[in-house]
């Protein structure tokens, strides 16, 4: 059973040694060497298809590596302690709310299933934490009648109530308004400065990467072409990796 | 199907590991339950009473042409009990259940919402698995039970108003009380019991092997129903060779 809430939480060490993964002959990850410091927000950037989705779920144990291998706190992460040691959170992509469950009971399903709170001590945080991704009052919803965003909000709530070590987010912010990015990116650091979360970022968004991000990892076709701190990584030459960073829409351009 | 035999094989032993926590899953096992309940009852009364009615329509005339018509409720009684109810409710809970079991789980695959249970250190054996294995196990005799009933009862009708057989209602049921023992009702419910096993873990198994999206669901709903279907017909024959032991 996983250790009580009130249990100080300190963030997870996470150490990434040559990992590979194949999908049907496609080489999606070809060799990735990283770490993770305790304590940090780490951003993945990188293309569309770069195998940003498919790393995450190998740095929580969901896909199991061809080579290569994922520790932490230097063990291995599909090893039993580690699941039950640790508190871990992923935000998916798409949300991954359970659809047969209301969103009230999607946010507290963890608290629920591991019987770690009473029913009337989980409404209590549940309400809570909606009401910091703005769903305050959406507990009897079904997720069919969420948005995208607000289905990302709700999954982002859900992961909130774990009170987690290490929190993967994919894509935190992508279906969201810019005034709703923001408040995600202040409860990304809120959450990282209050209980010291070891947070693995996945983001397209400039704006949040930089503007959170301890340390940037550039991913492109499974293989890291930089990383370090926002600084080093804006002044890395990479032409790609440039031209990445400094994309925008110019009109003029477009028309002619 | 034959080659993932080994792995619906690993999924029942880890469900029968997790039969602990059934308890602590008692609502959702409820819900099934009802579930099954509400979607089968209707079908399962009227699928029986036809059974029953033409089982006494086709051996009726035939036994009343030697004299025998009143062994027409023997022969109901057992063949009922023994074998049809059992099958055809294996049948239709295997098409009516085990495809809803595989389209459910199989989305929450697709859709990622088991990888999220995982995420959260929440077994998908314990929280998907393990509430409709038992649910059906309980549920799937119980409807077997209902359908003799209804069964006999269709028998029983054909063979008091048809005028070649002609056999009174209470004729009927006394010839089948001297032929159909509790020992043949529990032969049919065990069988039951296991058909509802196979079709439990056939349509998990199914359901959380799927990949690849919308197609991928559909693909594991056929093969779950498929499957389900064919074992229990070929563990039917192996069953009842087993249980002529004890008669
Ligand atoms: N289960 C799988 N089977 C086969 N191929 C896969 C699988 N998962 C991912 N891939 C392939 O791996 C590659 C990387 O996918 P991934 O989802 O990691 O991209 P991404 O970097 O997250 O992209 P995006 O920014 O669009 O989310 C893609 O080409 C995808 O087709
Ligand atoms: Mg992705």
């Amino acid at each position: 059973m996983h250790s009580s809430p009130s249990h100080p939480p300190s963030g997870l060490a996470l150490r990434v040694r040559g990992l590979r993964k194949s999908f049907l002959g496609v080489e999606v990850l070809k060799g990735l060497d990283f770490e993770v410091r305790p304590g940090e927000i780490f951003v993945i950037m990188g293309p569309s298809g770069s195998g940003k989705t498919v790393l995450l779920k190998h740095l929580i144990g969901l896909t199991r590596p061809d080579q290569g291998e994922v520790l932490v706190n230097d063990r291995p992460v599909d090893s039993p302690e580690v699941m039950e040691k640790f508190r871990m959170a992923m935000v998916f992509q798409s949300g991954a709310l359970l659809n047969s469950l209301t969103v009230g009971e999607n946010v507290g399903l963890y608290l629920a299933e591991h019987r770690l709170k009473t029913p009337a001590e989980i409404a209590l945080i549940v309400a809570d934490k909606l009401e910091v991704v703005g769903l305050k009052g959406s507990e009897e919803k079904m997720p069919s009648e969420l948005s995208g965003g607000m289905k990302k909000r709700a999954a982002i709530a859900r992961a909130l109530v774990i009170e987690p070590q290490l929190i993967l987010y994919d894509e935190p912010t992508s279906e969201l308004d810019p005034l709703s990015s923001v408040v995600i990116a202040e409860e990304i650091f809120a959450l990282n400065q209050r209980i010291g979360v070891t947070s693995i970022v996945v983001s397209h968004d400039r704006d949040l990467a930089f503007g959170v991000a301890d340390r940037i990892a550039f991913i492109n076709q499974g293989r890291i072409l930089a990383i370090g701190t926002p600084a080093e990584v804006r002044a890395h030459p990479d032409p790609l990796l440039q031209e990445f960073l400094n994309a925008s829409f110019k009109p003029d351009q477009a028309k002619e | 199907m034959f080659n993932s035999i080994g792995e619906v094989v690993l999924l029942f032993w880890r469900t029968l590991c997790a039969w602990p926590h059934a308890w602590r899953q008692r609502q959702k096992v409820y819900d099934q339950f009802f579930e099954i309940g509400n979607a089968s009852l209707l079908m399962a009364c009227i699928l029986s009473l036809f059974i029953g009615g033409v089982l006494a329509l086709q051996s009726g005339p035939v036994l009343a042409e030697r004299g025998l018509a009143n062994l027409i409720g023997g022969i109901v009684g057992l063949s009922m009990c023994k074998e049809l109810a059992p099958v055809m409710m294996g049948i239709l809970i295997a098409g009516r259940i085990g495809s809803a079991m595989a389209a459910e789980i199989g989305s929450m695959c697709v859709y990622q919402e088991v990888d999220a249970l995982r995420t959260m250190n929440i077994n998908p054996v314990h929280y998907l698995v393990l509430p409709r294995l038992v649910a059906i196990a309980i549920a799937l005799p119980l409807l077997v039970v209902f359908s003799i009933m209804t069964g006999w009862f269709g028998g029983a009708i054909v063979s008091a108003s048809n005028a070649h057989i002609g056999v009174s209602l209470s004729a009927f049921f006394s010839t089948l009380k001297t032929f159909v023992d509790l020992q043949d009702i529990g032969n049919g419910l065990f069988k039951s019991f296991c058909f509802a096993l196979v079709i439990g873990t056939v349509s998990c198994h199914q359901g959380l092997q799927t990949i690849g999206g919308p197609r991928g669901i559909g693909r594991s709903v056929t093969k779950a129903v498929v499957n389900s279907i064919v074992l229990i017909l070929i563990l039917d024959y192996f069953l009842t060779r087993w249980l002529l032991i004890f008669d």
